[in-house]
């Protein structure tokens, strides 16, 4: 049983603990406000993840991942060749590209490779300047036809590709292309192509 | 105002008085009675004398003055800035540059997503939503396509030139912030950006400038991108050739190689000295051009502020000369502060034209001691081939009428 004396010594110790602790809440919260630019801005001070967004499942991921590399990895599972591609080139293709890809309208898709000091844009072709023909697969498989593009199958891409290998004297006509040859295939303009070695500085390149 | 005391005009509310759409502007005319009656005025009867006549009341979006016209200039594939029309530095977000492979896509913003994956330890799905909760960055700086330039006929505006360059300022998360959330592989060394526009446009990118200075944008000067720029979140990679900045961006991949995709084999590779083709030129050189007085303006003699920007993708403007006589002679200009990294910088010189035919231009010189190159030393480091990354010191003919034209880039007209 407390007398009045007791609490009011009870509450003036209570008083003081609140006050230093409160004390010590207002320093410790003014150090952190002083260096408060350095926490908002410093990544050392960032959690290790946010913990924003979400894992993607495989299928996910495999729908999305259309990527062919030049070592074949992407490649579909289909096969073609030069006459099935043929056939579908002048249904879907020759429109724009032309009946023998040179006419045009549009890109001009058939040269030989011959080297040369100069190049103008509208000479460069399949067979004079592409150097992997894995791209030729992974682009016409996302972007082809132009005016209704991913609607081709794996068999359909590896036929175009196969036709226009053909035409740009890369391949013969007997060559079935599929997963496993597409990325043997070397291209005759590949030893041209060097790394960007400008710099900045005085010189012009 | 006060209402009449006679009970036959009706009190007169505000809001009435500054009328609706289909009038340019309800107006108070005083009779010769002193009677106020409410009067419906033309957009021609309004022009007369704006002190005499209240005009619309605020709006919810604004609007450009009808005489004002700035337009892009579209082909089938771009549309080009109109540079010569405008003022600083900040390109109206209308008004910014277009180049897309496919068309541009519509993409519901409720539906977005980013994935990245491939040589990472979680990969992972991001909403925007998900995206605009990490910390955020914004930057001011250019994009230019580096197929930016045309220089063959006198009668080509700094649009027609160079207009496929424009500034904004973007505001995103750091790709680093993602490559930190997901934790890339340390054998990473490339990734692939990919975009969900028709031609799903691809480039490979080496990580380091993934984690230096990429911003994953959803922002262009203040809100949300445009469809155009790439709606609702693109890369930009400071400095770099606009094709890196993939818009509507989709899905990245880590890989230890790159893909050679068809943009950075077939199409943004040039020919140089040597017969071989460089690929990965991804930084745009130092350029400036001057915008006025340039084609199709129309000067007098006398005094007169030559005008333009000046930008480089390696850093900062340190200097931009010009020359009114020539060549002969070069002076350096006014730079606009703040002088930004990787950003269109204003530049001012006054000129005391003398009335006589000449020859005025600018060249830009950036902190790495680059100048900007003449046709001819381009067309020589590039063996003879046109191409990408052409940003050749622009030439103005100014005559004695007064009239402007590009002198024409065209071989042996040095």
């Amino acid at each position: 049983m407390t007398t009045t004396a007791q609490q009011y010594a009870i509450n003036q110790y209570a008083i003081r603990i609140v006050c230093i602790l409160f004390a010590l809440l207002v320093f410790v919260q003014c150090s952190r406000s002083n260096a408060g630019n350095d926490t908002i801005r410093s990544e050392e001070k960032w959690p290790p993840t946010f913990g924003f967004g979400r894992t993607a499942s495989s299928v996910e991921i495999d729908s999305l991942d259309i990527d062919v590399n030049p070592g074949g990895k992407g490649l579909g599972n289909g096969s073609g060749s030069v006459l099935q591609g043929k056939n579908i080139y002048l249904s879907k293709c020759a429109i724009c590209h032309g009946k023998t890809g040179v006419e045009g309208p549009y890109n001009k898709l058939v040269g030989v490779f011959h080297e040369s000091d100069s190049i103008q844009q509208g000479e460069k072709t399949i067979g004079n300047y592409w150097p992997y023909a894995t791209t030729l697969y992974d682009y016409i498989n996302r972007a082809m036809p132009y005016t209704s593009p991913g609607t081709l199958t794996s068999d359909e891409v590896y036929s175009l590709t196969a036709f226009l290998l053909y035409r740009n004297s890369i391949i013969d006509s007997t060559i079935i292309l599929d997963a496993s040859n597409l990325p043997q295939v070397i291209m005759p303009a590949q030893k041209l192509f060097i790394d960007d070695d400008r710099r900045g500085g005085p010189e012009v390149k | 105002m006060k209402s009449e005391e006679n009970s036959t005009v009706p009190v007169i509310k505000r809001r009435t008085l500054l009328g609706g759409a289909a009038t340019a502007a309800v107006v108070l005319v005083q009779t010769t009675f002193g009677k106020v009656m409410q009067k419906a005025v033309t957009q021609a009867e309004l022009i007369g004398d704006p002190t005499k006549k209240l005009g619309p009341p605020p709006g919810i979006l604004g609007t450009r003055s009808p005489f004002e016209k700035p337009v892009k200039l579209p082909s089938d594939t771009s549309s080009r800035t109109p540079l010569q029309n405008l003022f600083g530095t900040i390109t109206p977000a209308d008004l910014h540059y277009e180049r897309h492979h496919g068309g541009v896509p519509s993409i519901d913003p409720n539906k977005y997503e980013l994935l990245i994956h491939g040589m990472v330890k979680k990969p992972m799905i991001f909403t925007l939503g998900d995206l605009k909760r990490f910390p955020s960055v914004s930057r001011i700086m250019f994009l230019e396509c580096s197929g930016n330039y045309r220089g063959s006929k006198e009668t080509l505006s700094p649009q027609a030139i160079c207009g496929l360059t424009s500034q904004s300022e973007w505001t995103g998360v750091m790709l680093s912030t993602l490559f930190r959330e997901v934790g890339i592989d340390p054998k990473a060394k490339w990734f692939l950006a990919e975009g969900s526009d028709a031609a799903v446009m691809t480039r490979s990118i080496p990580v380091e400038k993934g984690l230096e200075d990429t911003i994953v944008a959803y922002a262009q000067n203040g809100e949300a991108i445009r469809p155009e720029q790439g709606y609702p979140a693109r890369l930009v990679l400071p400095g770099w050739e606009g094709n890196t900045c993939v818009k509507w961006i989709r899905r990245i991949e880590l890989s230890d190689t790159p893909f050679m995709t068809r943009e950075e084999t077939s199409k943004y590779t040039e020919r140089v000295a040597g017969g071989k083709n460089r690929q990965f030129s991804f930084v745009m050189d130092a350029r400036s051009i001057i915008t006025y007085p340039a084609y199709p303006a129309k000067v007098e003699k006398g005094w007169i502020e030559i005008r333009g920007i000046a930008w480089s993708g390696r850093g900062k403007i340190v200097r931009v000369e010009v020359s009114t006589d020539t060549g002969k002679t070069w002076n350096e200009t006014l730079l606009q502060d703040p002088v930004l990294d990787k950003a269109h910088t204003g530049f001012r010189y006054l000129w005391n034209w003398n009335g006589q035919t000449t020859e005025i231009m600018s060249r830009a010189i950036d902190e790495t001691g680059y100048i900007q190159p003449f046709y001819e030393q381009l067309l020589q480091a590039r063996g003879g081939s046109g191409g990408y990354h052409f940003n050749p010191v622009t030439r103005w003919v100014v005559q004695k009428n007064g009239e402007v034209y590009l002198r024409p880039d065209v071989k042996g007209n040095a």
